[in-house]
C-alpha cells in the first residue's frame, strides 16, 4: 500500500495536505476523449467486423483471401484494430489505476497493457498488410 | 491491490439480542452494527426488539428509542432530526440515507443499520469523515473574484440563480460519496461525489470569477476521471439530487474547453 494510499498512516501532516497529494495531473482529459471517439468509432467497425464474421463462416482458405484483399475490407479491418486495441489499452489503464495500488506492480501492469495492445494490434495490422499486399 | 475481503479483526460477528418487553405486541427487530475500538473485540451485530406501538415513524426514532430505553452504550450521530443537518447519514436496509427520513415501514423484513461504508469508524454508527471535509475543503468551497466586491451584494440573475437548483441543496451528509465504488478503492485521491457536486456548485455559480482555475483543479485522472458514471450516488441521495450529472457537466466543459 503506498504511502499517500494510507490515510491513517501516524504522522502529522493535515488532512488538507494528504488530500492535495501531489496536486492536480492537469490530464485526463485527453485520455476522456479518446476512450469515447474510439468508443463511437468502433460501434461502426464492430457491426461491420460482426457482418465480415458472418460472411466469412462457410467460406474457404481462397474466399476469405478474395474477401479480405478487397482495400475497403483491409481499411475497415485496420481501423477496427486500431479503435479496438486503442480503446481496450485505455479502459485496462483504468482498471488497473482502479484496483492495484501497489506502486511497482501497477507500473509493471501499465506497460505490459500498452505493450501487449499495441503488439496485438501491430501484430493484426501487418496480418491484413500480408493479405492485400500478396 | 485493493482489498476485496475484510482483516481478521474486521470480521462481523453475531451480537447480543435485547428481546422485547412482554405484552408487546406490534414488534420490530433492528440488527444494528457494533463496534468499540476500547473492547477489542471484532464488531458485532446487535440485535434490538422495538415496539412500534410506542415509537415514531423514522428509523431515527427507533435509534433514539433504542439509546433511551434499551441500551445506552449505542453511539450515533444525528441532530437536526428533519434532513437538514447530514449528521444521522448510516446505511439502512442496503443503502445510504438519513436516519431521520427513512421510514421504519420502507424497510423490508429486519432493519438492517450500518455506518457508512467503506470509512474508518469511530465507534458504532459514527465514521471518522475527516478525509471527506478535506476533500470538501480542498475545492475551495466560497466565491473566488478578483472584481472589488461592490457596495451592496453581488448581482445574480433570476436565470442563473437557477442554475444553482439542485447544487445548492447539498447538506454534505456523505452518503453519496461514500455509495460510490471508486470512492471506496481510491478515495485518498479521488475527490468523490459530493465534492465534485460542491465544485460544480462554484463553477456554475454565474458571481464566481475562478472557473478556469477551478477546472484546472479538477483535471487529473483521479480527482475527477475516477468517476465511472456507477450512478450509485444519484440514487442514494436522500435529497433527491444528482451529483452523477453534476460531475458529468463538468467534464463537458473540461472537454469545451479543449476546443472539442
Amino acid at each position: 500500500m503506498s504511502e499517500t494510499n494510507n490515510v491513517r498512516a501516524a504522522d502529522y501532516r493535515t488532512p488538507l495536505k494528504r488530500v492535495r497529494g501531489l496536486g492536480a495531473a492537469k490530464s485526463g482529459t485527453h485520455h476522456f476523449i479518446a476512450q469515447r471517439v474510439t468508443a463511437v468509432a468502433l460501434v461502426f467497425l464492430v457491426l461491420w467486423a460482426i457482418y465480415l464474421a458472418l460472411a466469412l463462416v462457410h467460406s474457404d482458405y481462397a474466399q476469405a483471401r478474395e474477401m479480405l484483399h478487397h482495400p475497403f475490407a483491409a481499411v475497415w479491418l485496420i481501423a477496427f484494430l486500431i479503435a479496438g486495441f486503442w480503446h481496450a489499452q485505455l479502459g485496462i489503464q483504468v482498471v488497473i489505476e482502479d484496483y492495484v495500488h501497489t506502486r511497482w506492480l501497477e507500473a509493471v501492469a501499465q506497460l505490459a497493457n500498452k505493450f501487449v495492445c499495441a503488439a496485438a494490434a501491430l501484430a493484426g495490422i501487418i496480418a491484413v498488410v500480408r493479405i492485400v499486399l500478396s | 491491490m485493493a482489498e476485496f475481503t475484510l482483516p481478521k479483526n474486521s470480521k462481523v460477528q453475531k451480537g447480543k439480542k435485547f428481546p422485547a418487553k412482554a405484552g408487546a405486541k406490534n414488534v420490530r427487530t433492528f440488527r444494528v452494527y457494533r463496534w468499540n475500538e476500547d473492547d477489542g473485540q471484532n464488531p458485532h451485530i446487535d440485535e434490538y426488539e422495538v415496539d412500534m406501538d410506542s415509537c415514531g415513524p423514522m428509523v431515527l426514532d427507533a435509534l433514539i428509542k433504542i439509546k433511551n430505553e434499551i441500551d445506552s452504550t449505542l453511539t450515533f450521530r444525528r441532530s437536526c432530526r428533519e434532513g437538514i443537518c447530514g449528521s444521522c447519514a448510516m446505511n439502512i436496509d442496503g443503502g445510504n440515507t438519513l436516519a431521520c427520513t427513512k421510514a421504519i415501514d420502507d424497510c423490508k423484513g429486519d432493519v438492517k443499520i450500518y455506518p457508512l461504508p467503506h470509512m474508518p469508524v469511530v465507534k458504532d454508527l459514527v465514521p471518522d469523515l475527516t478525509n471527506f471535509y478535506a476533500q470538501y475543503a480542498s475545492i475551495k468551497p466560497w466565491l473566488r473574484t478578483e472584481t472589488p466586491a461592490p457596495d451592496k451584494e453581488r448581482l445574480q440573475s433570476k436565470e442563473d440563480r437557477a442554475k444553482l437548483d439542485g447544487l445548492y441543496e447539498c447538506i454534505l451528509c456523505a452518503s453519496c460519496s461514500t455509495s460510490c465504488p471508486s470512492y471506496w478503492w481510491n478515495g485518498d485521491k479521488y475527490l468523490g461525489p459530493a465534492a465534485l457536486l460542491q465544485a460544480y456548485r462554484f463553477i456554475a455559480d454565474s458571481r464566481d470569477e475562478d472557473t478556469g482555475a477551478r477546472l484546472d483543479e479538477l483535471e487529473d485522472p483521479f480527482k475527477l476521471y475516477r468517476c465511472h458514471t456507477i450512478m450509485n450516488c444519484t440514487n442514494t441521495c436522500p435529497k433527491g439530487l444528482n451529483p452523477a450529472k453534476a460531475i458529468g457537466e463538468i467534464k463537458k466543459l473540461m472537454v469545451e474547453r479543449k476546443g472539442v
